[in-house]
């Protein structure tokens, strides 16, 4: 009865033990400094079009949707304050991780796929040095690093996007309100909860994404394979983790006050 | 290493997969300096005997001694160390797709940390192991671009770069025409020579045996030539079957030997 449990224990016991060992590699020896900057870049300005792209259109059109609502209540003034809860709280991160999973998840998931496939992974074991802490752990620190800046960045372009959709374009309120709103309306809690969770996310993106490809088997076929698991997993956990800080976030702050 | 040291030992060594036995009670020793040709069919359990001294697979019984020190059971952190001191030529040459050539040979002295010393002459020693192997003007062009010839080239130049004191082939002739298979060989003589390394060389090619065994490398003309007779350059012959040894020994008795699965698969070259 318990063995279709077996799989998926032993899987999750192995992605425990390579996260464990990946975050251990990051204060052991030796240390991969131009594996960590390559992948800054790959997976961080890569990123930034897309984020900067999505970013703006997200703050846009929370904007527009909160016109309609906030107008029956006659609190059009408050489309600034909406909009940027709404995005360093909860859509800034999590959207930004959906789509730093889907661009880096499966790229992460397919290139040590293909190594696994190609043997090159032995061939790194064998000249001695260990995979994990030549392509794991650089990958893992660079995302660590790269998704609560792109967070940030995508946070205040949506906050752009929706002042244009906001000011000039649907002319709610004015400039001066729709910044002070949103300046104001955002506390330590927020901005705390909105750079712990892309940091959780990235860790979680990146390790995901390492686990799928390092486990690669069957050829080319399952270097597709692994990619699609890697970001199908990747972004699901994007969601479970995002519920357990949101609940403890709110919890927090209903105790303070 | 002092010649005559025990470089590589197995006793007894056995491992299956999934109840398949792979490798079953292979015992031998090579000593410094000496050259070992693993002769077998595919599926033989040459690559597994390589893999398992690299300690890519763990056996299920039986010792493995690397330098006189028992890998058995070593941890993967204790074998990075141990892996420093031996090359290694994978069967398609395993070069990193996503490297150019200089960085493919220099990465064991860029990455090993027991070769950290020497990461700013890596380019330098790079340049060096390619020239040894005739593609010093490769080194900005990725292995996709090079032939399997050439990549098995750049995979002797990334195995030797350290002066490795063991060096293991896995089939490098596997696939090649003649006459490059001839020149990856008398790569292997050379290397053999000019450093003194130990060598394990899995092949099905008898040829490649009989060059290792009959040829030695003249500096002075740059090329390999012929031994002269009842001169022994230490190598010697071992024949897999199914992943059993059944034979160990020098060319002279390879040729004599009776062995149904031995002389057919000499006879078969």
């Amino acid at each position: 009865m318990f063995d279709i449990l077996k799989a998926p224990v032993l899987a999750f016991q192995e992605f425990i033990t390579l996260a464990g060992r990946a975050t251990f590699n990051v204060v052991r020896r030796p240390h991969y400094g131009d594996d960590i900057s390559l992948q800054m870049d790959v997976v961080g300005v890569g990123s930034l079009p897309i984020i900067l792209l999505i970013g703006f259109f997200s703050g846009s059109v929370m904007a527009l949707q909160m016109s309609r609502a906030l107008a029956q209540y006659g609190a059009a003034g408050k489309v600034g304050e909406i909009t940027a809860i709404t995005l360093v709280r909860e859509l800034g991160p999590v959207l930004t991780a959906l789509l730093f999973a889907g661009r880096n998840a499966s790229g992460i998931a397919s290139e040590l796929g293909s190594m696994k496939v190609t043997e090159q992974i032995d061939a790194m074991r064998a000249l001695g040095t260990d995979p994990l802490q030549k392509l794991v752990t650089p990958r893992l620190i660079a995302a660590c690093f790269v998704l609560p800046l792109l967070t940030i960045i995508a946070d205040f372009i949506g906050m752009i996007g929706g002042y244009i959709m906001a000011v000039p374009i649907l002319e709610l309120t004015t400039s001066s309100q729709y910044w002070n709103t949103a300046y104001l309306s955002l506390e330590y809690n927020d901005i705390t909860q909105g750079l712990l969770k892309p940091l959780l996310f990235a860790f979680e993106i990146a390790l995901v994404g390492c686990y799928y490809g390092m486990r690669t088997s069957g050829g080319t076929q399952g270097v597709g394979l692994a990619t699609t698991k890697a970001v199908v997993a990747s972004s699901v956990w994007v969601f479970v983790i995002d519920i357990f800080i949101t609940r403890a976030f709110v919890w927090y702050a209903a105790i303070r006050s | 290493m002092v010649r005559g040291d025990s470089v590589l030992r197995f006793e007894a060594v056995s491992l299956s997969f999934f109840g398949e036995t792979v490798l079953d009670n292979v015992s031998f020793n090579i000593p410094a300096g000496g050259t070992r040709v693993v002769l077998g069919a595919a599926g033989s359990g040459k690559t597994v005997l390589l893999k398992l001294s690299l300690g890519l697979l763990k056996p299920d019984t039986g010792r493995i001694f690397l330098f006189g020190t028992d890998v058995t059971r070593f941890e993967e952190s204790q074998w990075y160390g141990m892996r420093a001191r031996v090359g290694v030529l994978f069967q398609e040459g395993g070069l990193f797709d996503s490297m150019n050539i200089e960085e493919n040979v220099s990465y064991p002295l860029v990455n090993q940390e027991v070769h950290a010393g020497h990461a700013a002459n890596a380019p330098e020693m790079a340049r060096e192991s390619l020239k040894f192997v005739g593609l010093e003007h490769t080194m900005e062009k990725f292995p996709s671009e090079l032939s399997g010839g050439m990549r098995r080239r750049v995979g002797i130049a990334r195995a030797t770069v350290t002066s490795p004191d063991l060096l293991l082939y896995d089939s490098p002739t596997a696939g090649l025409d003649p006459i490059t298979a001839n020149r990856i060989i008398s790569l292997i003589i050379k290397d053999r020579e000019l450093h003194n390394t130990t060598s394990l060389i899995a092949t099905h090619r008898a040829q490649d045996g009989h060059m290792l065994a009959n040829f030695r490398y003249n500096p002075d003309s740059g090329t390999v030539v012929r031994t002269s007779v009842g001169e022994d350059n230490g190598t010697r012959y071992f024949v897999m079957q199914e992943g059993r040894l059944v034979f160990h020994g020098t060319e002279a008795e390879l040729d004599a030997s009776t062995d149904p699965y031995v002389s057919k698969f000499i006879m078969r070259q």
